[in-house]
Order: C-alpha cells, then sequence, then structure tokens
C-alpha cells in the first residue's frame, strides 16, 4: 500500500503530464469547435514539454549555468546541475509548436471564408451533400442561381 | 525543486487546461489558455529549465495568444460546445 503511494507521491510530475496530456486529445477528438481542437493540440503539446522537463530535473540540481560567472572555475565540478540536453530539445520544439500553430489557424481562417462556420459538423455535412448555401461563392452569387446550376 | 509551488502550480495547470476546453466563449478560452502558457513558464523556471522558461512566457503565452486573437477577429467568437 505504501508503496503504491509512494510512486504517486514521488511521481507526480508524470501524473500531472498525462492527466494533461489526456484532457488536449479529449478536446481534439471530442470538441467540435476547430479553434477548441487547436487549444487541445496545445495543450497537448505542453504537456509533453512538461514530461520532458521533468524528466531532466535532478534532486538537489540548479540550473544548467555556471556559478559566480565562471570565474571559480575549480568549484564548478562540485554543483550538480539539472540535465540540459533535454531543455534544449523543448526550446526547438516550442518554437515548431508556435509555427504548427500558426499554420492551423491559417488554415482555419480559410475554412471560415468558404464555409461560413467553424463547427466541424456543419463543415463534414456541407461538403458530403456539397450543400451551395456554405460556400463563399454561393453568399456572393445568391444561393438559388448556385442550386440550379 | 520546491515541491509546494510544484503541487500548486500543477494544480492550477489542470485547471487552467480543463477550463480552457469547457468555457464556450472563445476569447475567454484563448485567455485562460494564455494564463495556462504563463502559469507552465513559472512551472519550468522553478524546474531550473530557465531557457525554456522565458522561450515559453514570450512565445507560448506572448505570439500564440495573439495569433489565436488575430484568427478570432477575422471568424466567430462562440463554439457550440
Amino acid at each position: 500500500m505504501t508503496g503504491t503511494l509512494d510512486i504517486v507521491y514521488a511521481e507526480y510530475n508524470y501524473w500531472i503530464y498525462v492527466t494533461l496530456m489526456m484532457i488536449g486529445f479529449y478536446a481534439m477528438i471530442a470538441k467540435k469547435n476547430l479553434i477548441k481542437k487547436v487549444i487541445g493540440a496545445n495543450i497537448f503539446q505542453t504537456a509533453i514539454f512538461l514530461f520532458y522537463v521533468s524528466l531532466a530535473d535532478i534532486t538537489g540540481g540548479t540550473a544548467p549555468i555556471l556559478p559566480h560567472g565562471g570565474e571559480h572555475v575549480e568549484h564548478a565540478a562540485d554543483v550538480i546541475y539539472t540535465n540540459p540536453v533535454p531543455h534544449v530539445l523543448i526550446l526547438t520544439a516550442i518554437v515548431v509548436s508556435v509555427s504548427t500553430t500558426a499554420v492551423a489557424l491559417a488554415l482555419i481562417i480559410r475554412i471560415y471564408n468558404e464555409y461560413g462556420s467553424l463547427d466541424e459538423d456543419v463543415i463534414l455535412a456541407a461538403r458530403k451533400s456539397l450543400q451551395p448555401e456554405f460556400s463563399e461563392y454561393a453568399r456572393q452569387k445568391g444561393v438559388a442561381e448556385v442550386g440550379d446550376q | 525543486m520546491i515541491w509546494i509551488l510544484d503541487i500548486t502550480m500543477l494544480f492550477f495547470l489542470v485547471v487552467c487546461a480543463i477550463a480552457a476546453i469547457s468555457i464556450k466563449d472563445l476569447l475567454s478560452a484563448i485567455i485562460i489558455l494564455s494564463a495556462y502558457s504563463l502559469i507552465m513558464a513559472v512551472v519550468w523556471v522553478e524546474m531550473h529549465s530557465v531557457d525554456v522558461g522565458f522561450t515559453e512566457a514570450a512565445v507560448g503565452a506572448g505570439i500564440t495568444t495573439v495569433l489565436f486573437i488575430a484568427t478570432l477577429a477575422r471568424t466567430e467568437g462562440r463554439s457550440e460546445d
């Protein structure tokens, strides 16, 4: 019993990371609004960053920066540093995540201009039956004319 | 690592994540996502990952929010779910 509790206490960062990841995953799958889906993707990404940064942290460790501006280099080996390699990975991943968010939002604006809605069901229904009243072209030309063609 | 600060911030992270995906007004959801990113930056500075911390504060909480609000200005602000 205490063994299980120890695992829950000692690795609480990992439990939070799994929880956040599942919240983001749920939003990506179950939410109908496209912007909500992108918000879910953002939460998913940051949850994975949290996992990597938790992995790098060491008990009693300090930030991977030389102490005293690097002047007393003979004591530098005594300091315990956290692992900087996952930090650098995540630094790259943050930039990639912003890029993917920007591309997704650009596509969302394009979809909204075409279908006049951000709701997934409306967009899919419009695509399935090719209902002309949902297209920007139809709104400009008048629904009846396009429907007759 | 200061564990009490860590647990508090992680609790607020989960609260912000649930609020961001469950609120119907999209502008509110985006602002809550911005707060989420800022709390995440605090968690990372507190885990001695300072470079990731201030990159997240500038890029995650700053630029992402601007992009979302720019999208919202060109589309609609209400969500059905």
